[in-house]
């Protein structure tokens, strides 16, 4: 099977080249996102915070300094960690739609292959913290580790869900070929299948996503793994210059995907039909201010203001927290929306 | 091949000298267990600054006061309010009434002030920065009361031997009251913000438990003392300054939550308590302060010579916002610095405690856990030997010290 289709060479060089430029894209608008976060927070506890270009300057900044590995560190392993990390979380990208348009890669992957890509940036980053030789950043990986198997259910839940539901299309009748493809979910929103039940069922996995988004994100209360005042950056602690910055422009794309990923699961919705702009141009334009107001509306409810209203969790009341009551909080919405595909 | 008894691994996590969940240099090594603390040992001993020694050599008692204001930042006027009545009490000198209660005033200033301080470092310890901002603006009103009291936010320099160096006249009252009213109308806002929230309760309930037994055992003083229910408080028991004209009373967390469970929890609660009280004795203090002179000997060259000629021992204790102080000071006639001086502050006393209250604790409890001592390392650090021959470095033990003073005993009856 050709994946690439009939003209390899050029369908190849679209691909690298728009990965290329949607990371770089994501990445900016992730960085920006991230300083308008901060100075949102910042406000929201009376502060006057940093400037919104603030992120842009730590990156400038810890590209410039010097990358110190430590002495008793796995020293391939602690390089290669931020690179695998930053890859694996540039990767979302490319299988997430952004800005009102298709996926890149969005015919060769689905939503449950996010859910397996999402793994990878948290395990290079407990392995970079296992292998930096600190006793805080050992604590802080194991944290790690514990968080994103404690996540892992109700994210899972929710998306297999929302795919299930869909694939139960009643309208049609061949049910989509893969529900789980962000196109079939963008054709169907779940908003348009279900009943009044389905709707709180489908606010239910929404209110999950967005918090295990805020733990994806690494953000209070779920920042056990870096825990500034516990371990002093924990994970991080041992890295500096080029590979802190890597690790830091990761987070931010994760962050960046993890709030897209959410939108393009539940609002897939676009302006131009709406307000009927017709222009092909005109209408990527609007679509694509539309998805950032979208993106911003998540993390701003997933990051800053759960950050801002909440002390941090204990490893265990995080595991709590995800394993048993955000479970059973997304069981109980699948449960009703599978009652109202009944009713 | 022998089969060995198989053990549970555990490793040691260093907090400190330097740890963002410390804010002074202190050392605790935590032989941890998974996330579970199995043991802890404190190493004291990163800021000695020799400043009783200051005391006994090179400063008079006057300009030791303004070095007793500097042992800490948080409690200057607590040290130098232990260390004039050790003078005072040494050379036999009585304040007048008046400055007695300017004294109480400023004490419990310092009080509200170190409190809400706290207040926000335990929030910031726990992940809550929100609230860590909201307590230390909330606490900038009190550091302007103090200025415009005092003339200074810290090192205020309102002590002297023998009484106050600024009067608080009447013109003053109003702005006081002020900011008094200012903090009643905020009581309940603190207390619902610090008391009611989920996540606090969650991080601090059950949390860094100190026994009422085990409080009595190591001794413990000040709000750690009182939150594991001991109803102890200089100020009550033995009223010092214009404390035994006001109606004092220990606080304990039963007032609030009609139990004592000796955890974080209970100390926020104590806290916060006092903070209420300390504005209720600066409301009484300002209703009955008589009028007079607030110094016994206004001039300084008169009341230096009387020291010099003083022969005597003192003791000064004050309630801290952390605990008891202790001053004692010996004058020698014809020697114008002191003879000895040697402070105690409450921290030295309340470090004891500490391995038992993070035993059996998370790593994520450690520096609420920590805090909610409210630690002052400035205050406490005593002695390390530093032999350069041999580049060897070691803190002078229990043991050692105890046997050191043994010999000293017994050498002194011949």
């Amino acid at each position: 099977m050709n994946l690439l289709g009939e003209n390899i060479w050029i369908n190849g060089v679209i691909i690298i080249v728009g990965s290329a430029v949607l990371v770089f894209i994501g990445g900016v608008f992730g960085m920006l996102y991230r300083g308008i976060d901060r100075k949102l927070v910042a406000h929201m506890q009376g502060r006057v915070g940093p400037p919104i270009v603030q992120p842009f300057r730590d990156v400038q900044k810890l590209l410039m300094k010097e990358s110190i590995i430590p002495d008793g560190a796995v020293s391939w392993l602690f390089t290669a960690a931020p690179f695998i990390c930053l890859i694996t979380s540039a990767l979302l990208l490319l299988y997430i739609p952004l800005f009102g348009l298709q996926a890149l890669l969005g015919g060769f992957g689905d939503a449950l292959l996010i859910v397996y890509l999402l793994i990878l940036p948290s395990l290079a980053f407990a392995v970079g913290g296992f292998a930096s030789s600190s006793p805080y950043a050992t604590v802080g990986a194991q944290r790690e580790m514990v968080v994103l198997m404690s996540y892992e259910f109700p994210l899972a839940v929710a998306i297999v869900s929302l795919g299930w539901r869909i694939g139960h299309v009643t309208t049609q009748l061949t049910p989509p070929a893969n529900p789980f493809m962000f196109s079939t979910i963008a054709e169907y929103p779940i908003w348009s299948l279900v009943g009044p039940l389905g709707i709180i069922g489908s606010l239910i996995l929404v209110f999950t996503l967005l918090v295990v988004t805020s733990g994806k994100g690494a953000k209070v209360p779920f920042d056990v793994a870096e825990a500034e005042t516990e371990l002093a950056g924990g994970i991080l602690v041992e890295y500096s210059g080029r590979n802190l910055c890597l690790f830091y422009l990761a987070d931010i794309i994760k962050a960046f995907a993890m709030s897209s990923l959410v939108v393009a699961l539940f609002i897939p919705y676009n302006l131009s039909p709406l307000v009927g702009i017709g222009t092909p141009v005109l209408a990527g334009i609007v679509d694509g201010l539309f998805f950032l107001v979208k993106v911003f509306a998540v993390m701003f409810i997933s990051m800053s203001v759960i950050r801002t209203a909440m002390a941090r969790f204990k490893i265990s009341q995080v595991s709590w927290v995800y394993i048993i009551a955000m479970t059973l909080i997304s069981l109980v919405g699948l449960i009703l929306i599978a009652v109202d595909l009944m009713v | 091949m022998t089969l060995e008894e198989t053990k549970k691994a555990t490793y040691t996590i260093p907090v400190g000298p330097i740890h963002p969940a410390l804010k002074e240099p202190i050392r605790l090594a935590l032989s941890v267990d998974g996330e579970e603390i199995v043991d802890v040992d404190i190493f004291a001993g990163q800021v000695h600054r020799g400043i009783e020694w200051l005391g006994m050599n090179r400063n008079n008692p006057i300009q030791s006061i303004y070095l007793a204001e500097r042992i800490c930042g948080i409690c200057n006027i607590c040290h130098p309010f232990a260390f004039v009545m050790a003078v005072e009490h040494a050379a036999g000198i009585t304040p007048p009434a008046r400055a007695e209660y300017i004294r109480t005033i400023t004490a419990e200033m310092e009080r509200i002030h170190s409190h809400l301080l706290w207040a926000g470092i335990a929030a910031h310890e726990i992940g809550f920065d929100t609230i860590f901002y909201l307590a230390w603006r909330v606490r900038e009103e009190i550091m302007d009361l103090i200025e415009y009291v005092t003339g200074n936010r810290i090192t205020k320099a309102m002590f002297q031997i023998g009484g106050v160096r600024r009067d608080i006249t009447e013109e003053q009252f109003p702005r006081i009251r002020q900011s008094l009213d200012y903090y009643k109308s905020l009581f309940g806002q603190l207390k619902r913000v610090f008391l009611d929230d989920r996540t606090i309760r969650m991080r601090t309930k059950n949390v860094g438990v100190l026994k009422r037994e085990d409080a009595l055992k190591l001794l413990t003083v000040g709000p750690t003392a009182r939150a594991s229910g001991v109803p102890k408080d200089v100020r009550q028991d033995q009223p010092y300054a214009a404390y035994a004209d006001l109606d004092i009373k220990a606080m304990t967390p039963d007032m609030v939550s009609g139990t004592v469970v000796g955890d974080v929890y209970d100390r926020i609660i104590v806290r916060l308590l006092e903070v209420k009280q300390a504005i209720e004795i600066i409301e009484q203090c300002l209703e009955k302060m008589p009028p007079g002179p607030i110094l016994a000997q206004p001039k300084t060259a008169v009341l230096l010579k009387t020291l010099t000629q003083a022969e005597g021992e003192g003791i000064g204790r004050a309630e801290a916002p952390r605990g008891e102080v202790i001053h004692y000071v010996r004058l020698e006639a014809g020697q114008s610095t002191l003879a000895t001086w040697k402070v105690r502050a409450p921290t030295y006393v309340n470090l004891m405690a500490v391995p038992t209250i993070l035993k059996g604790m998370q790593i994520a409890d450690v520096p609420i856990a920590f805090a909610s001592i409210d630690p002052c390392m400035s205050c406490t650090n005593r002695i390390v030997v530093t032999d350069r021959a041999v580049g060897r470095k070691s803190v002078v033990g229990y043991e050692e010290l105890h046997r050191l003073s043994v010999e000293k005993t017994k050498e002194l009856p011949r």
